[in-house]
């Protein structure tokens, strides 16, 4: 038995949005294990970004509990929360969000900039995984000079530079073609065959299924948790 | 936030920034510089002019109260010198009706009694004034001949380059003896030594004993005050006995259909006194003596010690204005940066966003635009600098001021600009920090 990577124990976010409390999560448990590839879908408005937040430690739940890799994340302070962030989560978007000013390689190398690693070797690291999602070729380009697909492996490959627990896509295929779509998912299929715990919001059922679990939200609850 | 919060965090980042994170920020801070070069150069020119006027007026105003400053000096700080001064115009023209002789001025008595009776004064110095044509063979000259005595060199701090300066011996004998000012040589002599030579003046041939020092600027305390772009004027030196038995007492000046006739004794008397701390109240009764005596006010008394004094005054009033000046465009310049980071980091949220997504700690960020600011505001300072120490020099070549760059004005003025980008950073990068990195990334 694998050991739990992410450990949701009823936790409920509440936004306050001027006199009316928003209750976005309602008390919501899960665990997945490590090598999991679990797919997060539901309509919106049910709380998938809010949880995908939670996920992303870049909020705190209001109450409950989060444990990822067995550490208590859900009190910690903005520094260690960064921290964590930086160590330990790979961050997929669906505008892919690359810094339009570097080059390739300098976006790959970002999350390591923040761990004080030496130079040299954040180089060696990014361009070893620029290989890994084909664009060795285009290290020194600037990402609008790129097509949608090759930003979002781009976006893959700085997910990977850290070698996070969890990688967290949000809807990675939803600006992209069906082709491109196509080669994304097949490389989120290879991460997850070497063992990747990966974690993947989408509304797109046909994504959705390549996921061996999908939890499904409504209304700020868990609908449904199913194996495919 | 409050004001310890901001310093305790200042502190801390700065414990915790090593210098190769320092490196990189600052190669990534010029890259984002550098990538709006013109805004970047458009924001900077506030700072760049402010440094640059203060250096530039500070070496302008420097060279210039340094020059006031030599002249009075060379007049001699120990030194009063009173001065006949021609009475106004309806005194003498009450009196001309009864005399052709219009009589003014210090008197021998006025010297006299000075010297007897006035504690602290070591040795006065009279000088008689006449001006006339000088000539060798056919080259004439329009000369001062000043008529003094032996120890004029000493109290005028102004010394003989060749030959020698007259004796007593000469002022008892009424030699017909002059030294030459070095300005008028070339004129006279251009070709040979005027040492040995004669010169005539009038209808008297006086021998040239010697040649005093250049002189950039004329010693005479109006000088000091009023225009200096004269030229120097030419002087020749006389013993005053001497010119006493030429010219006698009165002078005759003949101008186109009238004719003016002066009695002065002495033009110029200059009182040394035996230490600085003395020298105003020596002022005060050398005062009293020439209200007593004199009915008309017909001299004037010039102190160069009040009057470096007063120079130096002025000189820190002038500073202040143009501290103020610098201040007030400096904190222009800083607002000036401050507006343009707090639009940069408007439009860079998203980046700051991935950034705090990626890892990046809230005081990652602050470093990030704290040294973009104040490489922004370095940089300007460092061309405000170097234009600043140009323009001296551009000032000095086409308009002949003298300039004077001190060391510590470009210091100043740069340590400055470096603290602006520090002082109006802070806020722009506290407040990037400060975002929540769940908005900003949704920023659009």
């Amino acid at each position: 038995m694998a050991s739990s990577i992410v450990q949701f124990d009823n936790v409920r976010k509440t936004y306050q949005m001027g006199p009316v409390t928003v209750e976005a999560l309602r008390g919501v448990s899960f665990d997945i294990k490590a090598g999991e590839y679990v797919s997060i879908m539901g309509p919106s408005g049910c709380g998938k970004s809010t949880l995908l937040n939670l996920l992303g430690c870049l909020d705190r739940p209001s109450t409950g509990r989060y444990l990822l890799g067995g550490e208590d994340v859900s009190g910690m302070d903005d520094d260690s929360l960064s921290a964590i962030r930086g160590a330990r989560l790979g961050f997929i978007f669906q505008s892919y969000n690359l810094i339009q000013q570097l080059t390739v390689i300098e976006n790959i190398e970002i999350p390591l900039y923040y761990q004080d690693r030496p130079e040299a070797e954040c180089r060696e690291i990014a361009h070893r995984l620029a290989a890994r999602v084909g664009l060795d070729h285009r290290l020194a380009h600037k990402p609008f000079e790129l097509s949608g697909g090759q930003q979002q492996r781009v976006a893959i490959a700085r997910a990977l530079v850290n070698d996070p627990l969890v990688i967290l896509a949000d809807e990675p295929t939803g600006n992209l073609d069906s082709s491109s779509g196509v080669d994304i998912m097949k490389i989120f299929d290879e991460l997850h065959a070497q063992g990747k715990t990966l974690i993947l919001v989408t509304h797109d059922p046909g994504v959705g299924k390549r996921a061996q679990r999908t939890i499904r939200l409504r209304d700020g609850h868990i609908e449904s948790d199913v194996r495919n | 936030m409050s004001e310890t919060k901001v310093q305790s965090g200042l502190r801390k980042f700065l414990h915790e920034l090593t210098l190769a994170q320092l490196q990189r920020a600052m190669r990534l801070g010029f890259r984002s510089l550098w990538q709006h070069r013109l805004r970047s150069l458009l924001t900077v020119l506030g700072i760049v002019f402010g440094v640059c006027s203060v250096i530039a007026m500070l070496a302008i105003g420097e060279g210039a109260s340094y020059e006031a400053q030599e002249q009075i000096k060379s007049l001699g700080s120990q030194n009063i010198i009173i001065r006949s001064v021609k009475p106004p115009d309806d005194q003498k023209a009450s009196q001309g009706s009864q005399s052709y002789v219009l009589q003014y001025g210090v008197t021998y008595t006025d010297a006299d009694q000075i010297q007897a009776t006035i504690p602290g004064v070591m040795v006065t110095l009279p000088v008689r004034d006449i001006h006339d044509y000088v000539w060798n063979i056919s080259r004439r000259v329009d000369c001062d001949i000043v008529g003094t005595v032996p120890w004029y060199t000493s109290m005028r701090n102004y010394r003989v380059a060749r030959g020698r300066f007259f004796t007593e011996n000469d002022m008892a004998a009424r030699s017909s003896v002059c030294v030459l000012g070095a300005e008028m040589v070339p004129s006279l002599f251009p070709l040979e030594s005027p040492l040995g030579k004669h010169v005539r003046v009038g209808g008297d041939y006086y021998q040239v004993i010697g040649v005093m020092e250049t002189r950039g600027h004329d010693a005479t305390p109006a000088d000091a005050t009023a225009s200096k772009d004269k030229p120097a004027a030419f002087r020749m030196f006389v013993p005053l006995e001497t010119i006493k038995m030429r010219y006698g007492e009165i002078l005759m000046r003949r101008r186109s259909g009238s004719f003016e006739a002066e009695r002065v004794q002495l033009h110029e008397l200059t009182v040394k006194v035996d230490s600085l701390d003395k020298v105003t109240t020596v002022a005060e009764a050398i005062k009293t003596v020439m209200e007593h005596n004199h009915k008309k006010k017909d001299y004037q008394i010039d102190v160069p010690l009040e009057m470096l004094r007063r120079a130096e005054r002025t000189k820190q009033i002038f500073n202040i204005v143009l501290g103020s000046i610098a201040a007030i465009s400096l904190l222009v310049g800083g607002i000036g940066i401050m507006n343009i980071m707090l639009a940069s980091v408007t439009e860079r949220t998203r980046e700051i966003g991935i950034r705090r997504a990626l890892g990046a700690r809230r005081r990652d960020i602050v470093t990030q635009f704290l040294i973009e600011t104040v490489m922004l505001s370095g940089i300007g300072g460092i061309m405000g600098v170097l234009l600043g120490v140009t323009i001296p020099f551009v000032v000095s070549h086409f308009a002949g001021m003298r300039t004077i760059i001190t060391l510590w004005s470009p210091l100043l003025a740069f340590t400055i600009s470096g603290l602006v980008g520090v002082v109006f950073g802070i806020y722009p990068a506290i407040r990037a920090a400060n975002m929540d990195p769940v908005e900003a990334l949704r920023h659009e």
